[in-house]
């Protein structure tokens, strides 16, 4: 009994986050007293679920692109070819996560315009990190004796990497993969600032009118997909860490 | 001995040659606002400084493309900063028709790239000389002197971005203060409370989860909805409390976003806290158990000091986000570098929105820098090294 709860909870969150999103007006009584008389209650500039479906695609359109260089990167650098450049590609991808997401942005729009692409920019650099890091940490923290024993078989280099290395890291990998998309779903909000379609549009509408509810929703909808995604991700990762059949933390 | 290539200096290689003759060096502008022309930096510079200019990078790239001493190799990268400084400052004066005070002059991509490009040939080799942490933070105090002096030296009064200081100065460095204040402050109150909560959660299993999950949701609510959620509860606290308006409390500006910064550094120092007690060997707590400290004695003698080396690294996981997060706090009247970074996006003025990123990219690049060096100097002897 006790097992389930945690899982009924969860879906108890996606059957009301899915309510919220296809009948927002449902939930008018209870924002009500949040907004000073004549206010709207429920975000009135456009529909919800879509700015949630555009808030989506942003953080997935960012993601995949930051795994197809974050995680070919931390292969390069793994492999002897490409060694030189490991001291010089951590420093790099650290000091990328000192600049402030804002900052990012505002630079960005000059030679991108404004909306969707300055956005894409910041996230993709934001995502980077924790893929390459958990990429670099999988690759590098095999055990010994199982890269000897592929060596011994007489695997080539490549093999080792596809049929090894790779599947053994992949739940290291998809760890930092789960990182990366939790902390663009928040930053996604900021883009906001610079007219991008996202669920930040409601938040900064409730910011300049002074409207409580509008802040609430639009924050509240972002951590409830935040808490449903890492949620599903980390379940995916236990399927492919049992499926390694090594003990991963 | 045989000369042979470098991979990484063939890049730094490519991309200087890129920067330094394909790419505009400056960028004019008749005033604040219009869209800029680049000007190469044949264009840019006095004949003379552009040739020396140019000697300097060419060295500086056949440096870099061969495999040298690394020293040479931090000496070339930093001349050519150097270098890049100088002519920065002086094609602003060079470009700036006399007495004119709308036309705008700031460093273009080409600018931008040979600063990539030679940060990251000094980068590697700093990387690859394994500095001790001290000398890292030397090496760090040094170039931020050199910046100082650069900036003190009135070379680059011309260039657009100070020429945007020039006229708030004051307001900089009050929101400079504030900017500090938050993220500091926050970071302090978080310590102060992050750290027993963390002793606590390690302590009594049973709120370990509650707690933990907790704070990791709060992790998860957007900044700007977070600064904007404590606008009400806080408004309504300088309303109701007595005294709470007169020490600052106001729904509006600081306060929402200290408590915010506050809330998202909790998590980590609890988090940080909980992982480096539990790192604790038991071994350790074993011996003080039978030497016969007391709990308290092993919890400030043993147990802390060795967890150390993990609780601040979460504070430096803090201090580094709070850094770039307070920014965030200008949208809700808080103040901070973000004031700048607003009023350019605001105004499509660039120059403005440098003003407020780059002292906030320093900063959190001074933070992180001096407190990984802490961390390691707190790392157990033998462990040393590892951590970077």
């Amino acid at each position: 009994m006790r097992a389930w709860l945690p899982l009924m909870l969860r879906a108890l969150l996606l059957v009301l986050l899915l309510t919220f999103l296809l009948m927002p007006e449902s939930f008018d009584p209870i924002l009500r007293p949040l907004v000073q008389q004549n206010a709207p209650a429920i975000y009135n500039q456009g529909s919800l679920l879509t700015l949630t479906l555009l808030h989506l695609r942003t953080v997935a359109i960012a993601t995949t692109a930051a795994i197809l260089v974050a995680v070919p990167m931390a292969i390069l650098v793994t492999r002897p070819i490409g060694a030189e450049f490991l001291p010089l590609s951590r420093g790099l991808v650290n000091i990328g996560q000192t600049f402030p997401p804002v900052a990012v942005l505002a630079l960005a729009v000059p030679t991108l315009g404004f909306g969707e692409k300055p956005t894409l920019v910041a996230l993709f650099l934001y995502g980077l990190l924790p893929i390459f890091e958990n990429t670099l940490t999988g690759l590098t923290t095999l055990p010994p004796s199982v890269m000897e024993a592929a060596r011994g078989t007489g695997m080539t280099g490549l093999q080792r990497l596809f049929k090894v290395e790779l599947p053994l890291a992949t739940p290291v990998i998809l760890a930092g993969i789960r990182l990366s998309v939790v902390i663009s779903l928040a930053t996604a909000t900021i883009g906001s600032t610079v007219a991008a379609k996202t669920l930040g549009e409601v938040i900064i509408a409730g910011l300049q009118a002074n409207n409580l509810a509008f802040i609430l929703q639009g924050g509240l909808i972002v951590g409830a997909l935040a808490i449903l995604i890492y949620d599903t991700l980390s379940a995916v990762e236990r399927v492919a860490a049992r499926r390694t059949g090594l003990n991963v933390r | 001995m045989k000369l042979r290539l470098d991979k990484l200096g063939v890049v730094v290689a490519l991309l200087a040659v890129y920067a330094a003759f394909f790419a505009p060096l400056m960028i004019f502008r008749p005033n604040r606002i219009v869209p800029g022309q680049g000007k190469s930096l044949w264009e840019s510079l006095p004949p003379s400084t552009s040739i020396s200019f140019v000697v300097v990078i060419s060295v500086a790239i056949l440096i870099t493309l061969f495999k040298t001493p690394l020293y040479l190799r931090l000496s070339a990268a930093a001349a050519v900063l150097a270098g890049l400084a100088i002519s920065v400052g002086s094609a602003a004066s060079f470009l700036t028709p006399d007495g004119n005070t709308y036309a705008r002059v700031s460093p273009a991509s080409g600018a931008w790239l040979l600063m990539l490009a030679f940060a990251l040939l000094a980068a590697d080799a700093i990387a690859r000389l394994r500095p001790t942490p001290v000398v890292r933070i030397a090496l760090l105090a040094v170039s931020l002197a050199g910046i100082a002096l650069v900036l003190s030296s009135g070379l680059w009064d011309g260039l657009s971005i100070i020429r945007e200081y020039a006229g708030r100065a004051d307001v900089f460095w009050q929101e400079a203060g504030k900017h500090v204040t938050l993220a500091i402050g926050s970071l302090i109150a978080a310590a102060v409370v992050g750290l027993p909560l963390g002793v606590l959660a390690h302590r009594v299993t049973s709120l370990r989860a509650g707690i933990l999950n907790t704070l990791n949701f709060v992790q998860t609510i957007p900044s700007i909805a977070l600064f904007g959620i404590l606008i009400a509860p806080l408004g309504w606290i300088a309303i109701n409390v007595p005294g709470a308006a007169a020490i600052g409390i106001r729904g509006i500006g600081a306060a929402p976003a200290f408590v915010a910064l506050f809330l998202y550094s909790l998590l980590p120092v609890v988090a940080n806290t909980v992982v480096g007690l539990e790192g604790v060997p038991r071994e350790a707590n074993e011996a003080a158990r039978g030497v016969g400290m007391t709990g308290r004695q092993r919890l400030f003698g043993i147990e802390l000091p060795l967890a150390m080396p993990v609780i601040l690294t979460g504070i430096r996981i803090v201090l580094v986000q709070n850094i770039g997060l307070a920014t965030i706090a200008a949208l809700i009247g808080g103040g901070g570098f973000g004031v700048f970074v607003f009023q350019g996006v605001g105004q499509t003025a660039m120059d403005l929105v440098l003003l407020g990123a780059v002292p906030t990219v320093v900063l959190a690049f001074t933070a992180a820098t001096v407190l990984d060096a802490l961390v390691e100097l707190n790392a157990p002897v033998g462990t040393r090294g590892k951590a970077a």
